[in-house]
This record gives structure tokens, C-alpha cells and sequence, in this order.
């Protein structure tokens, strides 16, 4: 199966600062999802893969398009809604996207039938003949996905698409984000810092850190591990305790606060935590078992800044 | 995507040719610019002149029957059609010219980059270039069909009412008709692009296109008057386009200082360069900030 998104060793560097380092992995599943905190690079990816920056080492792939020979190609067959408001506020909801149909290469009739057709789709279809400067974020948001699905493309790269969306737009949101990835006709990559949207939409993960790599797994995969999460609380100097805990084979996150957050290893049984505990004189306020989320994989990857999985 | 099932399809129909997509936009913005009938009068006004010459040149043609209904005046005498009628049919439109491209210019890129929209054309199979050139041909097609196209028409109208012998006088004309005219429009084009490009308020862009030409005229008679110089004309568009359409049409200026028809070609091709620069400095994605 050809991998949506291949990147070998892409750098880029934008100015005298290098944005993206080496980045190296492959992405096979229906809908990816793009993680990382403000600065980390990921609309940078998304600008490299469309073609607006240029890599400054390495290369990217996309379905198979190389972004340094094919660029034209990616853009036939990507659909891309951008992060900012960005419309064409004097023109109606149907022209902007009849345009934007056209500008892909669709012939003008089938670009109009296919613009009120992707304005239905989203839910704007009341709406299509008003002028998009007129409309509501949610609205703008909905006008945005509605361009960026309108010549069928292959893959679609959201960039915080529920961003300012209210809790019922964003619901709404999220729908049609799982039904254009349930339709099997194409793929999506999610960008977003809202864990919880990744977490419902997106089958694999990506996180990136400072520009680089630092997580990249299939979610299902890293659920079916069932691993055995656990939050704690402590009181006092930790003297040791996060060492010790990793030497019986734990994985560690020391965050603020005291709190430490741990992957119990195999063997390994919450006494053996309250011994070690007890051996440092360490006092646990808190105690308590995780679901394994999203954001246990985020912190995690913020907290080791390893190697790409 | 069908309505009725409102459910996600694919497009797998045929695509348009890549070479033709910078057309869209033109067919776009004159959609748009047309709705405004102050717009659409001012277009239609552009046309009296040229309708205006295609009356004179039929009358001038048949002067000789039109003596015959007149009495007394059979001595009367057609006038030479030639660089001198097709210099004052260029200036006139390349004036209405540069008062529609005012219009018209200034909201052509700056909606785009004020509304961010650059990415979403720049996302799909659609260059920098083509960005441009459809965005050029919104001013440049409009006023070609005012200048070069009715210039060209009043040519042949000339050429068919004419003796054979008045076509091989002056058949040059028609190469220089093109010619100055397509010069004109690119420059103005160009310089209304780029305006439109890093002045986001109409208004004030509107205003610069015009400033750039009566500021060009002021310093340069400010720079020739402190120097003693000719040179200060290298900064006057319009004194060069005037020097550039005297040599095509083949008309004697005046003896005063100026400079040179090839110094004035060299000007016209730096300006239009520095346009393109400019454009291309400002239209991309996304802006990278150093």
C-alpha cells in the first residue's frame, strides 16, 4: 500500500532558523493526526507539503509525489483548509467555491453542481448564495472545508478546522470530518491542539516537538497495548523516586507540581509503587489509573524528547 | 457529494487544460467589476471616441459625395489618415485607459492578501505565474478591447475605404498601433498590480497610481531644472510612453532636451521589471518573516 505521507529526513529552514529537522517516518493510516505545542512546526510541515516552503534537506512524499518533482500533482490531489480566516469576503458562498472548483481543474458546469454540493454538504447549503464576509467563524470555517473538498481530492489537510467553533459547530465538525473519512475516498490529516479531536477522528499520530519528530504511532495499536496508566500526587522530595520507578521498568513523566505520571511495566504492581514511595519517605496524596489517552501519548512525548517510534 | 444523499463522492471527471486556468480569474473579476454601473458606464464612454473616429474616416472617405449633396463646395479635400490620427487615437484611449485601469487596479490583489487568500489558490495546481497573469489579463483583455482592438478595426476600416496605395504608404501602422498600445496597458497594468499588491486600502492605491505619474513629471522637471539636465526624463513615464509613441508612429518632437527613444525604451522596461519584482516579492502563500 502506498504511504499517505513519507518523509525522509526533511529539513527546512525558513530565514536563518531551522523550522523542521529531519523528520523521518510514514504514515499509512485513513486519517492522521498532527500534535504538537504552539511553535513545534507543524503548519510548516503542512506549507512544505503543499509546496510554499522548500525543503532545505530530504524530501517528503505524498501518496507517492515526490514534493520536489511533483508538486503540481500533490496539489491536484490535496484539498488543504487553511488555519486563518481566509476567504474571498466579497463574493458569494457558491462563486467562491465554484472558483476554487475551477482553479483545481474542474470544468465551470461541474464545478457549480459540485459547489452547491459541497455547500450542502457541510451544512451550509441555506447559506450558499451569501456573501462569505457576511458569515459567522463557524460559518467561514464550514466555507473553508467546503473549497477545500469541493474537486474531490485525495487527501485533505485540516489545519485546526473546529477552531472557534461552538460545542454543537464543533460536534458538527468532527461528523463530517469521520464521515469524509468513513467514505473511503480519501485520506485526512488533522492538525490541530485539541487532543480530543485527534483522539476522535484520527487513526495514527504524529507529534511533533521543536521541529522534530518525537511520537509517531498508530493509535489503535498503542490502545490495544491496554497499558496501565497511573497519576500520582507526591508530597515531599521526590529523592530518586522517578529513577527508581523507571529501574523496575516503569516509563516516567515528571510534570509540575509533584505529579509524575507512569506506564506500569510488566511485573510491575501499584505496591511495588507504594514501596518505593515508602522507601523515600515519599508521601502520595493522590493516586489514580488513567485511561489510555491521547494526552497520556502527548505529555509523554513532550516529557521524552527521544527518537521518532 | 449528490444533494439528495448527502453523502462524501469523489470527482473522476475530466479536467480542464492547465494552460487555460489563469482565465478564470478575469472571467471571475469582470463578473464582479460589471455589477458596478458607474464601472460599466465609464466602459462604454471608452468606446465614443473610437466610434467618433470610425464615423470621421467614413466621411473622410466619401468626402466627394458628400460635396456632391453640398453645393458649392466641390473643391473639398479628404484628410491624410496617418501616424499623426493614430498617435491622437492612442493618446485619447490610453488615457481613458489609465482612468479605467484606476478604477479598476487597485482592488484586483490587495482583497486577496487582506482576506489571506493567497493559500487557497496556491494549494491547488495553480502558480505564482498564472496567479499573475490572470490578474493581468482583468486589466490588460478590458483595455485592449478600448485600445489596440478598435485601433486595429479603424486600421483595416481605413485600409478597405483607402486606395491600395494608402495601405502600402502605411501599413507599418498597424504593427505600431499594436505595438503602443500593448506597451501602455502592460505598464499600467503592471504598476496597478503591483500597487494593488502593497497598498491594501483602495482608495490610497487608486491615489498612488496617479501620483506615480504627476510626481514622475514634477521631479523630473525639478531634476532637469537643478542639473541642466535631460536625464530627469528616465523617471517621467509619461514623457517617455509619449517619446516611445512619437518614434512608432513616426512623428517629428519638438527640438527641446530629451532623452533618447532607446533611453525611453530602456525606462519603460525598467519600470515594467521593477513591477514584476515587486509582484513576485509579495505574492506567495505565505509570507516568510526573518
Amino acid at each position: 500500500m502506498t504511504p499517505v505521507i513519507q518523509l525522509e529526513n526533511l529539513s527546512v529552514r525558513l530565514g536563518n532558523r531551522d523550522i523542521l529537522r529531519n523528520l523521518t517516518g510514514t504514515l499509512t493510516g485513513r486519517s492522521l493526526g498532527l500534535l504538537g505545542p504552539n511553535g513545534a512546526g507543524k503548519s510548516t510541515l503542512i506549507n512544505t507539503l503543499l509546496g510554499f516552503y522548500p525543503p532545505l534537506t530530504g524530501t517528503a512524499r505524498i501518496l507517492g509525489n515526490d514534493i520536489r518533482t511533483n508538486a503540481n500533482e500533490i496539489r491536484r490531489i490535496v484539498g488543504y483548509m487553511p488555519e486563518n480566516d481566509t476567504f474571498i469576503g466579497s463574493m458569494t458562498a457558491v462563486s467562491f467555491v465554484r472558483m476554487m472548483a475551477e482553479l483545481s481543474g474542474l470544468p465551470a458546469e461541474a464545478a457549480l453542481e459540485r459547489a452547491h454540493e459541497a455547500l450542502f454538504y457541510v451544512g451550509l447549503g441555506e447559506a450558499r448564495y451569501r456573501q462569505v464576509g457576511t458569515y459567522s467563524l463557524g460559518m467561514k470555517q464550514l466555507a473553508k472545508l467546503a473549497q477545500a473538498i469541493v474537486h474531490g481530492p485525495k487527501l485533505v489537510i485540516l489545519d485546526e478546522p473546529t477552531n472557534g467553533l461552538d460545542p454543537p459547530a464543533r460536534q458538527r465538525m468532527l461528523k463530517l470530518i469521520k464521515e469524509m473519512r468513513d467514505s473511503g475516498t480519501m485520506n485526512i490529516v488533522l492538525c490541530s491542539h485539541l487532543l480530543r479531536d485527534v483522539e476522535d477522528t484520527c487513526e495514527e499520530v504524529m507529534i511533533l516537538k521543536q521541529g522534530e519528530l518525537v511520537y509517531s504511532a498508530n493509535l489503535e495499536e498503542e490502545r490495544k497495548l491496554n497499558r496501565r496508566f497511573l497519576e500520582l500526587e507526591t508530597y515531599g522530595i521526590q529523592n530518586g523516586f522517578v529513577e527508581a520507578a523507571e529501574a523496575i521498568g516503569c516509563e516516567c513523566a515528571s510534570l509540575a507540581g509533584g505529579r509524575v505520571k507512569l506506564i506500569l511495566g510488566d511485573g510491575v504492581e501499584i505496591r511495588d509503587i507504594y514501596k518505593l514511595a515508602a522507601e523515600r519517605d515519599l508521601q502520595l496524596r493522590r493516586l489514580s489509573y488513567r485511561r489510555d489517552t491521547l494526552e497520556d501519548i502527548f505529555l509523554k512525548a513532550m516529557e521524552f524528547k527521544g527518537a521518532a517510534q | 457529494m449528490a444533494v439528495y444523499k448527502r453523502t462524501y463522492k469523489g470527482y473522476e471527471g475530466a479536467l480542464t487544460p492547465e494552460w487555460s486556468r489563469f482565465l478564470i480569474l478575469p472571467r471571475y473579476a469582470w463578473a464582479s467589476l460589471f455589477k458596478q454601473r458607474f464601472l460599466l458606464i465609464l466602459y462604454v464612454v471608452c468606446f465614443f471616441y473610437p466610434i467618433g473616429c470610425a464615423v470621421f474616416l467614413y466621411l473622410n472617405a466619401n468626402l466627394g459625395a458628400l460635396a456632391s449633396l453640398i453645393p458649392g463646395s466641390s473643391t473639398m479635400k479628404g484628410l491624410d489618415v496617418g501616424g499623426t490620427f493614430f498617435n491622437i487615437f492612442t493618446a485619447t484611449q490610453g488615457s481613458l485607459a489609465f482612468i479605467l485601469t484606476s478604477f479598476i487596479g487597485p482592488g484586483l490583489i490587495s482583497p486577496d492578501l487582506a482576506n489571506n487568500a493567497l493559500p487557497l489558490y496556491f494549494c491547488r495546481p495553480f502558480s505564482r505565474t498564472e496567479y499573475v497573469l490572470g490578474k493581468l489579463g482583468v486589466v490588460a483583455i478590458l483595455l485592449s478591447s478600448i485600445t489596440w482592438i478598435p485601433g486595429l478595426l479603424l486600421f483595416l476600416m481605413q485600409w478597405s475605404l483607402a486606395d491600395a496605395k494608402w495601405f502600402e504608404q502605411n501599413s507599418w501602422l498597424a504593427w505600431s498601433i499594436f505595438l503602443g498600445n500593448i506597451i501602455w496597458i502592460l505598464l499600467i497594468s503592471l504598476l496597478a498590480l503591483a500597487i494593488s499588491a502593497w497598498v491594501r486600502w483602495k482608495v490610497i492605491a487608486g491615489s498612488a497610481l496617479l501620483l506615480i505619474f504627476f510626481l514622475g513629471t514634477g521631479l523630473s522637471a525639478a531634476i532637469n531644472a537643478v542639473l541642466r539636465t535631460a536625464k530627469g526624463e528616465w523617471i517621467d513615464i509619461g514623457a517617455n510612453i509619449n517619446r516611445v509613441w512619437a518614434e512608432l508612429f513616426r512623428l517629428k518632437l519638438g527640438d527641446g532636451d530629451m532623452i533618447s527613444v532607446e533611453e525611453a525604451w530602456v525606462s519603460l522596461f525598467c519600470t515594467l521589471a521593477l513591477c514584476l519584482w515587486l509582484l513576485w516579492k509579495k505574492i506567495r502563500a505565505y509570507e516568510v518573516v526573518r
